[in-house]
């Protein structure tokens, strides 16, 4: 289908799209790749007035290395990230992410800043910044706000970004040299939504887990961190016993509701699965 | 209500073209109703069949999900321009060897999808051309005929480059 019809402007600099934002309010959607916006417009199920697209800002385009970690510019497509060493050696769970992002053709323009914004729950990089506990920068008329992913993601499709904030960066703490991280997720093809994901960031101490996020994409209306399974580890090494512990942690954490792609039970049984398959993988590691 | 026009200036294969384009229009339909390049197809117009495929200041992108309005001051190549180019030739000839079509409809897109493979992916395996080609939609074949006809042309590349032709 077509889009219904919608103004359009290409604001010059951050301060014009801002002005824009709190003149629009929620008539306003700000288009990046619009690689899942444009889908949605096509379908009907979102109508703006207006698009702004915000693709002529500069300095939303960078990944720098900071004190803090890696600073990823909304602006930086998909493509950007699988291609960058910087990103392959100090965010490896974010790298590791990217080639499951829908197709290559998606990846050319889709950008880090809109899957953020949107928060789909089956997308990655939520999960992978939950995982991470990454940094959301968001600017608006009060200036410049951070906020942690853990306090971001609120509801379905639903943010900390208020309608007239955009946001401009993603960073995200640099792994160190004791953390091991393991990205995998199960589609029916490659590219697919998943039906299940894990974003899981490991520390480990002489093969025993000291420390374990395990963030799961596609699970529920947000990602979700499985803090019991996560608790679970720690302190143990990752074998054949401590996979069916943290199996069974799982159930406090995910409470996944029945759909077109499975029932609630056997997305459990996915999650428990992909639990399984990092800590086998954590173990070769070790 | 009137609807927004937009005036652009993009480069469409060899040509310079300047209009104003509706900015709720997609670039497919730009291409195909304003400009008659009916090689694009118009298939699920939201991004999961990828008969729309076109590249993008040189790289493959889903037509339907951009505007032409956004393409504005860039350079947009559409199977048309690529087969005149004759960078797809041996693609295209391996799809006929192979019968990798037989409507056509996906076609333009896939070869866009295989060219990015041949290019970026010269050692990729069977297995790794059906997930590269996982976003092309084909109703026809089954897939075994293309992923056999991108193959041969990985080959062929390769054996050529080992024996020194140039290409």
């Amino acid at each position: 289908m077509k889009a219904p019809a919608f103004d359009y402007v290409k604001p010059k600099d951050l301060p014009e799209a801002l002005r824009l934002l709190q003149q629009y309010g929620a008539g306003a959607q700000v288009l990046a790749g619009g690689q899942s916006l444009m889908a949605i417009m096509n379908l009907g199920l979102a109508m703006p007035e207006i698009l702004v697209d915000i693709t002529g800002i500069d300095g939303l385009r960078d990944i720098q290395e900071t004190a803090h970690g890696i600073r990823v510019g909304a602006l930086v497509t998909h493509a950007t990230l699988e291609s960058s060493a910087l990103i392959a050696q100090k965010v490896p769970l974010l790298w590791q992410s990217v080639p499951h992002v829908a197709h290559m053709a998606i990846r050319n323009v889709g950008t880090i800043g809109g899957s953020m914004a949107l928060a789909d729950p089956a997308a990655e990089y939520p999960a992978v910044s939950l995982a991470l506990n990454a940094t959301i920068t968001l600017i608006g008329p009060d200036g410049q706000r951070d906020v942690a992913a853990q306090d971001y993601f609120l509801g379905l499709y639903e943010t900390a970004r208020k309608e007239d904030e955009l946001l401009v960066a993603v960073t995200f703490p640099k792994v160190s040299t004791d953390e091991v991280m393991i990205f995998d997720e199960l589609t029916r093809r490659r590219g697919d939504y998943a039906l299940c994901g894990l974003a899981a960031a490991f520390t480990v101490k002489s093969g025993v887990i000291s420390a374990a996020r395990l963030a799961y994409l596609s699970i529920g209306d947000t990602p979700v961190l499985a803090e019991a399974a996560g608790r679970s580890l720690v302190g143990n090494k990752p074998d054949q016993a401590l996979i069916e512990v943290a199996q069974n942690a799982l159930v406090n954490d995910l409470s996944p509701r029945g759909d077109l792609h499975g029932s609630a039970e056997g997305k459990l049984h996915w999650a428990k699965v992909l639990l399984a398959r990092s800590l086998r993988e954590l173990e070769k590691s070790a | 209500m009137t609807e927004k026009r937009c005036d652009i200036s993009l480069r469409i294969n060899a040509e310079q073209v300047e209009r104003p384009v509706l900015v709720r229009q997609h670039l497919v339909d730009f291409l195909r109703e304003e400009l008659d390049l009916t090689g694009s197809h118009l298939g699920c117009e939201h991004g999961v069949c990828g008969a729309c495929q076109v590249m993008v200041d040189g790289k493959v992108v889903r037509g339907c999900l951009t505007l032409a309005v956004q393409c504005d001051g860039k350079h947009v190549e559409t199977i048309e321009g690529l087969s005149e180019s004759g960078v797809l030739a041996d693609l295209q000839a391996a799809f006929l060897n192979h019968n990798a079509l037989q409507c056509g409809f996906c076609s333009s897109g896939m070869l866009l999808t295989a060219l990015n493979i041949v290019q970026n992916h010269p050692d990729a395996t069977r297995d790794e051309i059906r997930d590269h080609i996982s976003g092309n939609y084909c109703r026809c074949t089954g897939y075994q005929a293309i992923v056999s006809a991108i193959e041969s042309v990985l080959v062929a590349r390769r054996t050529g480059e080992l024996a020194g032709v140039a290409r």
